[in-house]
Order: structure tokens, then C-alpha cells, then sequence
């Protein structure tokens, strides 16, 4: 907090003295110096290491999607008559379209193998106990909502490969009980696959998706920074040597770096 | 109840209203398809002369409009068999979809059994179960003859016994108890009589 008055007295000093700091003009503004600072300098327990970064690594891959289908958009034409020939054009006419289209092909299934990763990470660190629980429900709530990625994103290229799949995946769905029919029929809007079918994926595969999941990663990582993350459960082992070991919620982000739980510096 | 706690309750309740009003015609627009029932439409697939009773012959007919190849779709046709106990006059219209998961069966001719590529289902000549993952036989299209030539239309599915009754997606029984536990749905035909 003190960190931001002085950021502000700086920046009002420069801004008497003419010269216009554009950090310091919005930090005076947003405060988010402040934000930044507990965001990126908090501590981490002892024993940190390179399986904590597969989060991380899952955001990078999140990016990575983001951008590359944005930009794939710009070439794509949901269509189920133009669909093919679009991203045919995307390969093999567009500049760097092969290396994009192959970006975000290949990284659908790098981001899906990183959640798993991290998934594995948390469960066998132990990092989904009290109170980090929300936070394991909003990442298999992620889980869900990026296998929805990529089922609705193989349909988009319709080659037969697609199509088959599509309708493979579509009539999975509709196994499930009670409605299981109804979920297939709301995703083919209607008895067959369809031109509104490749429409209405594309819209779940860029508009409706996409949003849920930003929303989510920003829940998951306002936990990660609210309750820090767990010291690896082997050095939990030497905990009963630490005086008085009690267990409390912001244990991970004690500025006194107390060592319950063996977080600190 | 205070003056505060009813306008707070009273402010509440019209954003909820204003709220329905925005998502309840979304949620309309999305799932309005699930209850339309399609057009019926017949589509002639070649003269009677074609179709023998010992074998299926592949055609290939729209099944959906306006989308192009992407709406078209298989079935194997044969004349009604007098050795199977069916009517000589009539045709047998049998659907490619597997009642698994909806892949496309082919007819093996050297075996007489229709199988599919993905998971392994296997389908006697009538397009009856009898081996793999499916749960029913092949579903059929209706078929009638016109101006010599026969026609295919809408399609629904049978029973183990081949009792026609509405069509199903793949995945879902047919007959006894689970015509209950699943009412056809409004998007699909009446099967034949």
C-alpha cells in the first residue's frame, strides 16, 4: 500500500515537473502497482519447483489458442459448403497459414495434455485440500469446459475425418440418461448433422466457450494468489519439528514468513 | 417488511424480469430445432428392375436440403424377400448409420452381414444385431414405388423383432420398456404401419 502513495507522490512530482511518466500516470489512476506487486512478488513456500509452472504452462497454451484462432477466424467461413475449401485455402494459399492452422491444431492437444499435468501435480501435492477445494471445482469445471473446446473445434475443418467424428461424439452424448436425446438434438439443432450444426459449434467454439473460460482462469488464479500455493507434501513431513504448526488460511501468505506449512522464505 | 427491504426486493425482482426477458427468447432461439419436425420428403433412387431380393444394392440420396454433399446419405436397397417372410411387392430400405455411435455400416457381399468400421458391429442380412457394441438392428427408410421407379423417404427405426416404430439416434433401445423410459422425440416421423 505504501509501495502506491509513494508511486503517486512520484508520479504527481514528475507531472509538476512537466515531464509525464505514462506508468506513474496510471498507477496514480488504477492503483495497480499495488495489485501487481502482491500478484507477482508474493512468497511461495520452500521447496518450489519446475511442476509448479504447469499451470502456468496450461495458460501459455490458453494464449496460444486464443490468438492463432482469432486470427484463423479471419480466414475461416463457418459454412458447411465453403467450410473445407476455406481452411484447404488456410494451408495452402494464405502466408503462414499452414504454421497457424498447425499452431492451433497441434496446441489444442498440447493445452489438454498440460491440464492433465497440472491436474496430476495438484492431486498428487495434495494441493486441492482446505482450503485450496473451490479451486480444484474451477479447474474441473476448466477441464470440462476445454474438452468442449475441442470437441466443437474438430468439427470446424468438416472433412470426413470431422464429420464422423462429430457425429460419433454428438451420438455420445446422446447415451447419456434423460437428456442425453435432447443434449444430441441441441447440438445438431435438429434430427441430422447439419448446416446449422457447423454454425451453431462455431459459435459455442469462439464466442460462448472462450468467455466462460476467461472468466474462470480469472477466479483460479484470484485463489491461487488469495490462498498461495502448498509446500510439497515432502517437506510437510518436517513440520512437527516447527513450534506450534496450526493451520490457518493465509498461511501461505504470512509476510512474517511463519513457517506453518512451511511457507515463507 | 421496512420501505428499503421492499424496494430492494422490488429492484431485485425487476432485474430478474429484465433478465428473463433477455435470456428466456435465447434459450428459445437455441433450442427451437429439438421440436421441429423436418420436411417429408421422398427421393427416387432408381427403377424396381434394379433392386434383386438375395442382394442390397448402395444408394446414395439428400436426406437433408441445401447443404450439399454434406447432407446426403446411404442406404442399401433390396426387393422384399419371400425366403424372409416379407412382401415380394415391397422394397427394404436399409439405413448405413450404426446403432452404435452412427458410423457407416457397409454390406459385405462375400458375408452377407453388414459391418462397421469404427467398433466392430456386425448385422445379419436383414440388418438384425448379432455381434458388437449396437443396441438395435439397422434402422430403415420407408420406400414406396412411383412411376416404376422406387422411392425412399423418411427414415425410423425397429425393434429386435423389426417392428417399425419412430426413429431413434444411435445408442438408443428400442421395444418393450424403453419406448416409456424414452417418448420419441417431436422431431421424429411416424414409423409405417
Amino acid at each position: 500500500m505504501s509501495q502506491a502513495v509513494e508511486k503517486a507522490k512520484e508520479g504527481a512530482e514528475l507531472a509538476k515537473e512537466g515531464s509525464v511518466d505514462v506508468a506513474g500516470w496510471l498507477d496514480q489512476r488504477t492503483g495497480a502497482s499495488g495489485f501487481l506487486t502482491g500478484m507477482l512478488f508474493r512468497n511461495v513456500p520452500k521447496g518450489t519447483n519446475w511442476f509448479y509452472t504447469l499451470g502456468s504452462a496450461t495458460l501459455f497454451a490458453f494464449v496460444i489458442q486464443a490468438v492463432t484462432g482469432v486470427f484463423l477466424a479471419m480466414y475461416y467461413t463457418p459454412s458447411v459448403t465453403d467450410a473445407y475449401a476455406s481452411i484447404t485455402h488456410i494451408n495452402n494459399d494464405v502466408f503462414l497459414g499452414q504454421f497457424v492452422h498447425g499452431m492451433h491444431k497441434w496446441g489444442s492437444s498440447l493445452m489438454v495434455i498440460l491440464i492433465f499435468l497440472h491436474m496430476g501435480r495438484t492431486f498428487f501435492f495434495g494441493a486441492y485440500k482446505y482450503p485450496r477445494e473451490l479451486n480444484w471445482v474451477i479447474g474441473v469445471v476448466l477441464l470440462i469446459l476445454t474438452m468442449t473446446m475441442a470437441f466443437t473445434g474438430y468439427l470446424l475443418p468438416f472433412d470426413q475425418r470431422s464429420f464422423w467424428a462429430s457425429i460419433v461424439g454428438i451420438n455420445i452424448n446422446g447415451t447419456g440418461p434423460v437428456l442425453g436425446p435432447y443434449l444430441s438434438d441441441f447440438l445438431r439443432a435438429g434430427p441430422e448433422l447439419g448446416a446449422t450444426t457447423l454454425a451453431r459449434f462455431y459459435a459455442i467454439h469462439m464466442l460462448l466457450i472462450p468467455g466462460a473460460i476467461i472468466a474462470l482462469i480469472g477466479a483460479h488464479l484470484y485463489l491461487v494468489v488469495k490462498l498461495g500455493t502448498t509446500a510439497p507434501p515432502w517437506l510437510r513431513a518436517e513440520r512437527p519439528k516447527v513450534a506450534a504448526p496450526v493451520e490457518r488460511l493465509d498461511a501461505g501468505a504470512d509476510e512474517n514468513g511463519a513457517p506453518g506449512n512451511g511457507a515463507g522464505r | 417488511m421496512t420501505r428499503r427491504n421492499a424496494f430492494a426486493v422490488a429492484g431485485q425482482a425487476l432485474g430478474g424480469l429484465a433478465g428473463a426477458a433477455i435470456v428466456l427468447p435465447a434459450v428459445g432461439f437455441a433450442v427451437a430445432p429439438i421440436f421441429e419436425r423436418g420436411k417429408e420428403r421422398w427421393e427416387p433412387v432408381g427403377p424396381v428392375d434394379d433392386f434383386v431380393e438375395d442382394t442390397y444394392r448402395a444408394v446414395v440420396f439428400t436426406e437433408t436440403e441445401g447443404i450439399g454433399d454434406a447432407g446426403k446419405t446411404t442406404a442399401y436397397v433390396r426387393r422384399g424377400s419371400r425366403d424372409l417372410e416379407e412382401d415380394p411387392s415391397r422394397y427394404v430400405a436399409i439405413s448405413t448409420r450404426c446403432t452404435h455411435l452412427g458410423c457407416p455400416v457397409r454390406f459385405v457381399d462375400a458375408a452377407g452381414n453388414f459391418i462397421c468400421p469404427c467398433h466392430g458391429g456386425v448385422y445379419d442380412f436383414q440388418g438384425k444385431r448379432i455381434g458388437g457394441p449396437p443396441v438395435r438392428p439397422l434402422d430403415q427408410f420407408q420406400t414406396r414405388v412411383r412411376n416404376g421407379q422406387v422411392e425412399v423417404g423418411p427414415r425410423y427405426s425397429v425393434t429386435s423383432q423389426l417392428d417399425p416404430v419412430r426413429a431413434r439416434d444411435p445408442g438408443e433401445f428400442t421395444g418393450g420398456i424403453w419406448e416409456y423410459l424414452y417418448p420419441p422425440r417431436p422431431s421424429t416421423f411416424p414409423p409405417p404401419k
